[in-house]
Parts: structure tokens; sequence; C-alpha cells
């Protein structure tokens, strides 16, 4: 049965699709809303990306945002890649181990906050940036490590043995080919990883300690207070970089194919 | 201790798999392969060519046995302390090197300073005269000028022995043939050792100075082209290469060998019992009515451009095939009675 034939299946689509992109794509056009009162237009204006710029709390969240998605992703993508490549070989339990790897993508991430957040509470250990950065990690391995593992699997075997056959020992072979043809890969799933911890929220928000608020808890506890042009501004950021990241990973895992 | 061998392959086995799921992919093979000899494995798919040739470059341990290579016991030794270049049938080429780079990759993994390294690269390229694609990428390559990359990638640090995995089974015939004379004459030039596999017997009978004709992860005959084609040992070799007419027989006590529903053909040294003859379509000849071992029908006849394929029925019902390269010889009438000639010194027992 063709889908596309059935008679409200057109409408429901374009409903759904409204429903999706037009709350997003309001707070866009209202980010350059001259006007304080964020349901009234008058005319444009780069007035709240100035003040969001301006903002010290704002500037702040933003750089414990990098610092807590840069240390992670970078964790997480080095974590992903000794995975990637002990995994290659077939080993007993290498299947449990891969399902391993890939699990925290499908396990509710509120459990997982509470669970880490009791876990460190009882272990004593002070939450904050150090704690933020530990949870981020884990959460972010299976997205660095798709995209590896992908980029592996699609890889023959046969440059690494024709490095070697070319007097290249293990060591120079990962140098001068594995890595090289890796590359793409890697850099992908760190991209991807990276998005995955600036855009998270929950895990942040239970485990942030004072003076360690991320982009998405200040947009949180901001909108107590009402939605202000500045949450449109700084939200419409986030969108944009979220979309180019998620442009580059796809991109880069394309590459040289 | 010295060897006049560049290759000596002495009772190697290997099995894939563990325990019950164990598949014994090489049996007991033993091989002297000769300095600068072009050396070929053939053989049906799945025979192991591969597997030995893999072993002889350290891809694969081989499970008992000893592999030396130019005297040198290198069984254990991995693949980047052998001499040995390998040319992979898919090329391997690097895809994010460019030609030169790929061909100067083992080089420079032999610490050659850079101004050699692109100096014996320039000359490796210039070999197989592919030096104007020095700055491209692999991707940017027919698959003709990839494989001739391939091939001086593996050349340039003058290896002692070269192992080919079908180098040309992915080109089109014409240009298959245009490198297998360029193959032959670069191992002439070079006077490196090759090591060939091939399940292409015309090939195989082409290039080679020795043939080995593998089954089943053993060699059942090796050789020169010649013997393997005119004197095959065993009936798979026989059938493997070329056309052949086998015929059933019964070898006698007192010498010879006599033919179902005919006469005797005198071949000395078979055992009594039943035995299969074999002859090459171009070794017999028809002769008129009960002048030959046995009286055969024609049932076809056709031209081939250089030479006339007849088709036979014996009496017992087998087919017989003979080429006939003289086209002025007298044809008999399709459906006629004719004699057939086998001599002796043509025919091959074989105990069946
Ligand atoms: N890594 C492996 N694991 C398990 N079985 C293998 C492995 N490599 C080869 N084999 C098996 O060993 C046998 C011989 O393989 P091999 O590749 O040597 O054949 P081949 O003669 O090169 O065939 P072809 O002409 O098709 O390339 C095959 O039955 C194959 O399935
Ligand atoms: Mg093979």
């Amino acid at each position: 049965m063709n889908l596309r034939r059935f008679p409200v299946m057109r409408e429901i689509s374009i409903a759904v699709l409204v429903f999706l992109y037009v709350p997003v794509i309001v707070l866009t056009v209202y980010s350059f809303n001259a006007n304080r009162t964020a349901t009234v237009w008058t005319h444009a204006s780069f007035d709240w990306y100035l003040r969001i710029l301006a903002n010290p709390s704002i500037r702040a969240a933003t750089w414990n945002s990098i610092v807590l998605a840069g240390t992670s992703a970078t964790a997480a993508t080095l974590i992903a890649l000794l995975a990637a490549l002990a995994t290659r070989r077939a080993f007993p339990g290498r299947d449990t181990t891969e399902t391993l790897l890939r699990l925290p993508l499908i396990l509710p991430e509120i459990v997982v906050a509470v669970a880490t957040l009791l876990l460190f509470v009882s272990l004593g250990v002070s939450l904050g940036l150090g704690a933020m950065i530990a949870a981020h990690t884990a959460f972010c391995i299976p997205f660095a490590y798709l995209p590896i593992r992908a980029r592996l699997d699609g890889m023959s075997g046969s440059y690494e043995e024709a490095a070697q056959d070319l007097y290249a020992d293990r060591f120079r072979t990962f140098r001068r080919v594995t890595m090289p043809l890796l590359w793409p890969g890697v850099m992908a799933g760190f991209t991807l990883a990276f998005v995955t911890s600036l855009d998270d929220f929950l895990t942040s928000f239970f485990l942030s300690g004072p003076g360690t608020t991320t982009l998405p808890v200040y947009i949180f506890s901001a909108i107590r207070a009402g939605i202000t042009p500045e949450i449109n501004a700084i939200s419409t950021v986030m969108l944009v970089i979220s979309i180019l990241l998620v442009s580059l990973s796809f991109f880069l895992g394309q590459l040289r194919r | 201790m010295t060897d006049a061998h560049a290759v000596t392959i002495e009772t190697v086995s290997k099995s894939f798999g563990r325990g019950q799921s164990a598949v014994r992919v090489l049996d007991n093979v033993s091989v002297a392969i000769g300095r600068r000899e072009f050396f070929t494995l053939l053989g049906p798919s799945g025979c192991g060519k591969t597997t030995l040739l893999r072993l002889i470059a350290g891809f694969e341990t081989a499970d008992g046995g000893t592999i030396r290579i130019e005297g040198a016991d290198l069984t254990k030794a991995p693949p980047f302390h052998r001499p040995v270049n390998t040319v992979f049938q898919s090329y391997a080429l690097f895809p994010h090197l460019t030609v030169e780079q790929n061909v100067g990759f083992a080089l420079e993994e032999q610490g050659l300073p850079r101004e050699e390294v692109r100096r014996r690269a320039g000359e490796a390229l210039e070999m197989v005269r592919m030096q104007a694609f020095a700055r491209r990428r692999p991707s940017e390559l027919s698959g003709g000028q990839q494989q001739r990359v391939a091939l001086a990638r593996a050349l340039a640090p003058r290896p002692k022995v070269l192992l080919l995995d079908e180098p040309l089974s992915a080109l089109d015939l014409k240009l298959r043939k245009a490198m297998q004379i360029e193959l032959k004459q670069l191992q002439a030039e070079a006077g490196i050792t090759f090591v060939f596999v091939t399940h292409d017997q015309e090939e195989a009978l082409t290039l080679s100075d020795r043939v080995a004709v593998m089954q089943g992860g053993r060699i059942l005959q090796m050789g020169p082209p010649r013997s393997i084609y005119e004197a095959p040992t065993h009936r798979f070799v026989a059938d493997f290469i070329g056309d052949i007419n086998l015929i059933e027989a019964e070898a006698l006590a007192g010498g010879g060998v006599r033919l179902a529903g005919g006469g005797v053909v005198p071949v000395p040294g078979a055992t009594p019992g039943r035995v299969t003859l074999a002859i090459r379509p171009e070794r017999a000849r028809m002769v008129a009515p009960g002048a030959g071992v046995v009286d055969a029908t024609l049932v076809h006849s056709a031209f081939l451009g250089t030479a006339m394929l007849h088709k036979l029925e014996l009496p017992d019902g087998g087919s017989f095939l003979i080429r006939e390269a003289d086209l002025s010889a007298p044809m008999p009438e399709r459906g006629g009675r004719v004699g057939l000639c086998l001599p002796a010194e043509a025919l091959q027992v074989m105990q069946a």
C-alpha cells in the first residue's frame, strides 16, 4: 500500500512539520524584534544579540559550556577511538562490549542523571565542573563511537596489510595509514559529541555547582522569570551552532568514502 | 647456509577456524621456487592460492612447516621483516597519498634520504610508464593505471620476491593481454622472482617458467607449462588445463591399453586395471575407417579460423574432439564413419 495515496496522510504530514518547525521559526524571528514584549513585532534590530554579548552571566555560562563540551568531547572521542580499534578483531565478549558501548543512547537520561548524582553524593564527590565533565564524557562516548566505527567498518584491511608489506611496523602503519584514513570519522565523532554535550540540560542541571551554570541551565532558570528577547537570541545562537556542527559531522562522515 | 632457491616452502599446513568447524585450507604443501623464476599457482576458486601467497607475505602464520626466503627461515617473521612485496588483487593503493607518495612509501620506511626516495620512486614509475601521473590520487586513475602504480609500488624497494595475487583479473581482455606481456618483460628486466596467482589457465601457460596446479589445498602437479599441458598426471589437471579427450580404457597385463569397443594401443608402463587415457584434440588424427585404433562417427565440424574442430562419437557413446590445423586435409561427411588414430607418444595414461 502506498501511504501517500492515503486520503488524510498529506494533511497530517504538513501538520506535523508545521508543529515541529513553526515554534523554532517564530523564536528565531522574534530574536530580531526591537520590542521588549516578546509577542508584539515592531521592527528588526540586533539589539538583543548585542545585549547578550554584554551580559556577564551569559558570557560565563557560554564559557562553561564550551569548556565542558570541549573537554568531554575530547575525552569521549579518545575513549571511543580506542574502543573502536579494540573491538575490530573478534574476541569472546565482543558483541556484549559493543552493545554496552551503544546502550547509553537508549537509556532514559533522567535515570542516568539521578543515578550519577546519587553516586557522586554518596562518594562525597563535590558537584561542579569536574563531576559534569565525568558524566558528559560518559554519555558522549556512543556519539563519538558510532561515526568512528562506521569509518572503520568501511575501511578495507588491505591498506594496513599493504603498509606492513611495504616495511612499516605496527606503529608506523597506524600513524601513516590507519589514522589518516580514520581521521574524518574521528572528527565527525568529536563534533557530534561536542554538540551533544553543548545541548545537554538534564545532566548539567543535576550536577552543576555554584558558578558552573551552562547555557541550557541558564536559559532554563531565566525563563522562570518570563520569556525575554534575550532568551530568543541566545536560543537562536545555540540553534545555529548545533545545525552547523551536525552538518559538519555529517559532511566529515561522508568524506572520501 | 646458502640456498639456490628464492622461496622454499616445506610441509606447510594451514587451517582456519577451531575445533569442529576447522577447515584445512592448505595440506602439507612443499614447493621450492628458484631465483628469477616466474612461478605460477593455478587452480580453481577456493583451492588455497591466496592463502599460500599470504603465508609467504606473512599476513597469515602457518600451523606447521617452514617458509624460507633466500635461505633464511622467516616462518614466524612479520610482513615488515620479509624481503617480499605484494601486488594486491584490489591494488590497495593508499587513497590519501599521491601516486608518487604511494610508490615512495616503502623507500621512506627503509629510511632512505628524501632525494633518494624521489629519484627511485620516479624510476619505478618510469618503468611502468606512469611518471606523468605522479601527482594524482589513486582515485583519479583508471583500473589499468592503478594496476601499474601497484606494480611500481611493489617493485620500488627492489624486493627479492614479488607476490602477485590475480593482478590482472580486474582488467578487460585487451588490456589484460597487453599487461601480460609487460609483466613478463618487467620480470626479465628486474630479475626478480615472481610468484603469480591466477585461475586463468591460458595466462598461467603463457607467462610462467613453472606452474603448480592446486586443488583442495594440495599441489597436484608442478612443472613447466609444456609438461603440465602435454603430460598431465591427474585427471583434474588434464581437465582443468585446455581441451582434452578423456577415454575410459583398460590396461592389459601384457602391456598396452584396450579401448572400450576398439583395439589396443601400445602404451607401456600402466599397471593392469581400469585407466583413463588422455589426449589433446590437436594430437589425434582421423584416418580411413578401420585403419585407426577405433572407429567413430563424425557428429559435427566447426571452422575456428586457423583450424577445424571435429566432434566425434565413440562406440561407447563418449564424445571426442579433434583439432585439425591442416585446413586442406580431406574432410569426411557429417554422420560418416572415420577411423581414429591415437599416436602412442601423445597419449597420457592416468590411473582412473
Ligand atoms: N580468514 C579466513 N577464515 C576462514 N576461512 C578462510 C579464510 N581465508 C580463506 N578461507 C577459506 O580458505 C579457502 C581457500 O581460500 P583462498 O582465498 O586461499 O582461495 P583461492 O584459491 O585464492 O580462491 P580464489 O581463486 O577464489 O581467490 C576457501 O575455502 C576460503 O573460504
Ligand atoms: Mg584468491
